[in-house]
């Protein structure tokens, strides 16, 4: 069962897995009802996705998930900012949707294997167990959003365009005559529009409340209009005139309102609680390359418990100092070649 | 049919011998479409769809709209986009009458009231309908969509209750993208297309005139078969819904036999999925269908089922199988066979849903 969404990797991921010799269903997922323009479920990607399917020769069907989305995408995503978290509905999505709802749908209906067009690659180990790695494109590599997989997902998960690089997935649609071969990549949140944005999404469904903008020793410097808008790592938009130091929110205090700013040094941090972690095989401590967004750059680090006996809460202890990461941020371990991914959890409040 | 698409080709609004030829035919099929459906000529208006027929009188009669929760979207949506009044459904999804004798007031311009529900196929009680129009609200015009109605009510008996019906040829036997409206004489309706004046200024727009006379051919076969349909397919309908209660539990009838057409058999199977379950008939070759789909080709949540109180949870289990003039016996064994098969592996399958 091929997931597609309309883009030019899942298309390609289908052309690839027929010319391996597999039998291929192509789904769409219809998961967001109500406004957007940006995303991967609107109407014209769903024609490009049956389109394609209509040229590669394959079935294609529509499966609505809507609830699931609302219920573990899109409500957390609204009541986390409530709490000043800011979630990664993206990977949300691929935890309880893609790799969950529709995984256990295909084996309901008998398919051997889902597959998707992530920038991602499935490997055996020494051990047979199954590992996950970086996709041959460093620069498309999409193992962090993907890094939930567990032994059981990934004996059943295909990417099929992990192996090559977007260029080459590119060449190969264009020579294929695909109709997605340069339709550009989605970038943004799929139920987000990209003329309301995140401030008109969230507004329309919690009500803001303004906040102090405070210093370490509690000066008040200014106010923001909404608090439950305000990030750790901020700079721009937090109320306070140009012109001075440079200053970075480093925490949010959402129930009080209060948004404390500071220097380079105070927004560092040598350590990171990750919560709910998941492993790809077993649980690991000690050295790894911990990486804290979809494209960063990963840190050196040692992961350990935190002493609490929880095993899904890991202690992150920074070789160097880090910029601190806002809580509900996917933060992704990775082995120290920075090859394949360990682990991962979310940064705790 | 294909005469019109070859020997025949002409332009009914053509002045030439050509066009008075078409011309006849689509007279010739006013008058038969008309003494099927209980109207005389004049008051037959072909369109492109039921879905126009639809929009032209909730949208035509230019007034505040009532209809029913269950309605089809080509009823319900213009009504709800017009600042118009939705009454609710009784849990067999026939419109709710006290509330819609407590929502007709003189302010009321058209009441809507499907004759045969799409989706669950619950039959209006028009009579008590239009009793209650006529006497609250005796200037509103009523209007019935019967699209789903033409295999199984005589709707020379509907005629007279209503002004204005609605109809679909792809719903009995005829080609997709004509229909037809049924305007009463001296009703006046703003027409949604206007420009050269067919159809009486009522729709404007260059006959279909294959479309026109398949849809008459196919009307005029249903009319005649109507009655033997009825009692073959109610027949097969029990056979299949029996055969499926007898083999699994959990099948809940969503509508009372006695409420609704000898064509619909549709039921809700609990702890199964519609998608699945439509996936994997499919494959068996049973062709099947759960609620409307929307424009991405994704099933939605039923409307209708949503409007007559059923539970989400066993909503999402809606199997709407439909009988009609080419269903047989084997048919239908078969059909339970596989759904039989189908429902019991999704059952023992099936993942716990949080």
């Amino acid at each position: 069962m091929l997931a597609m969404s309309g883009g030019v990797d899942s298309s390609v991921a289908g052309a690839l897995l027929l010319r391996d010799g597999h039998e291929v269903v192509g789904v769409t997922m219809k998961l967001w009802g109500g406004d957007s323009d940006t995303g991967c479920c609107s109407v014209s990607d769903v024609d490009d996705a049956r389109r394609v399917a209509q040229q590669l020769d394959i079935d294609h069907l529509v499966f609505n998930f809507g609830d699931d989305f609302n219920a573990h995408v899109v409500d957390p995503y609204v009541s986390d900012h409530a709490l000043g978290v800011t979630p990664n509905p993206c990977i949300e999505c691929n935890r309880h949707v893609k790799f969950d709802r529709l995984l256990s749908r295909a084996d309901q209906l008998g398919f051997d294997a889902v597959a998707t067009g992530h920038h991602a690659r499935i490997g055996r180990a020494a051990s047979g167990s199954f590992t996950l790695e970086r996709g041959a494109d460093a620069a498309k590599d999409q193992s962090y959003v993907v890094h939930m997989l567990d032994q059981a997902a990934l004996g059943r998960t295909l990417f099929p365009v992990g192996d090559i690089d977007k260029t080459e997935v590119r060449r190969l649609a264009e020579e294929m005559g695909l109709r997605t071969a340069s339709k550009p990549d989605s970038q943004d949140v799929c139920f987000i529009t990209s003329t309301g944005g995140r401030q008109t999404f969230l507004g329309d469904r919690i009500s803001f409340r303004p906040g102090r903008v405070v210093d370490r020793s509690g000066a008040v410097l200014g106010e923001v209009e909404a608090v439950e808008m305000i990030t750790i790592g901020q700079r721009r938009g937090i109320g306070l005139p140009g012109g001075g130091p440079k200053r970075y929110v480093v925490d949010v205090d959402v129930p009080n309102a209060i948004v404390v700013v500071g220097d380079d040094s105070d927004s560092l941090c040598t350590t990171t609680v990750v919560e709910r972690a998941t492993w790809i095989d077993t649980r690991t401590a000690g050295e790894a390359l911990v990486q804290c967004s979809a494209h960063g750059v990963p840190q050196p680090a040692t992961i350990a418990g935190d002493g609490s006996g929880e095993c899904e809460t890991v202690r992150v202890t920074w070789s160097e100092p880090q910029r601190r990461i806002a809580p509900g941020q996917s933060v992704v371990f990775y082995d120290l070649a920075d090859k394949c991914v360990v682990g991962g959890g979310t940064a705790r409040r | 049919m294909l005469p019109f698409f070859s020997e025949r080709f002409a332009n009914p609004s053509g002045s030439h011998r050509f066009a008075r030829d078409a011309r006849r035919a689509v007279d010739e099929a006013r008058d038969q479409v008309a003494d099927v459906l209980g109207v005389v000529p004049g008051e037959v208006v072909f369109t492109g769809c039921g879905t126009e027929a639809d929009n032209t009188a909730i949208l035509g009669a230019g007034g505040l709209a009532v209809c029913a929760a269950a309605e089809h979207h080509a009823v319900l949506l213009p009504t709800e986009q017009h600042g118009g009044t939705v009454v609710r459904t009784d849990a067999a999804g026939h419109i709710d009458l006290d509330q819609l004798a407590e929502v007709l007031s003189p302010d009321v311009a058209i009441v809507s009231v499907m004759a045969v529900n799409n989706e669950v196929g619950t039959i209006t009680d028009l009579a008590a309908v239009s009793r209650l129009v006529r006497s609250l609200a005796p200037g509103a015009l009523l209007h019935t969509d019967a699209v789903q109605a033409v295999c199984w009510l005589d709707l020379r008996n509907i005629a007279p209750l209503v002004d204005l019906m609605s109809f679909s040829a792809h719903k009995f036997g005829g080609p997709k993208g004509v229909g037809v409206l049924t305007i009463r004489d001296g009703v006046q309706l703003d027409p949604l297309i206007s420009g050269g004046g067919q159809e009486r200024e009522r729709r404007s727009g260059t006959h279909n005139v294959a479309g026109i006379a398949a849809l008459t051919s196919a009307l005029v076969e249903t009319d005649s078969q109507r009655a033997t349909e009825n009692v073959r397919l109610g027949g097969l309908r029990d056979r299949l819904i029996d055969g499926l209660s007898g083999a699994l539990d959990g099948v809940v009838e969503t509508v009372p036999r006695n409420r609704k057409i000898a064509g619909s058999a549709h039921v809700c199977l609990e702890g199964v999925e519609s998608e699945s379950l439509l996936f994997l008939l499919d494959e068996a070759d049973v062709c099947a269908s759960a609620a409307s789909a929307c424009a991405s080709g994704a099933m939605e949540p039923s409307h209708v089922l949503a409007a007559m109180g059923v539970e989400r949870s066993l909503s999402v289990g809606a199997l709407r199988l439909t009988l009609g003039h080419t269903t047989t016996l084997d048919d239908v064994d078969r059909t339970i066979d596989v759904v039989v098969s189908s429902v019991e592996h999704l059952r023992r399958v099936a993942v716990p849903r949080p």
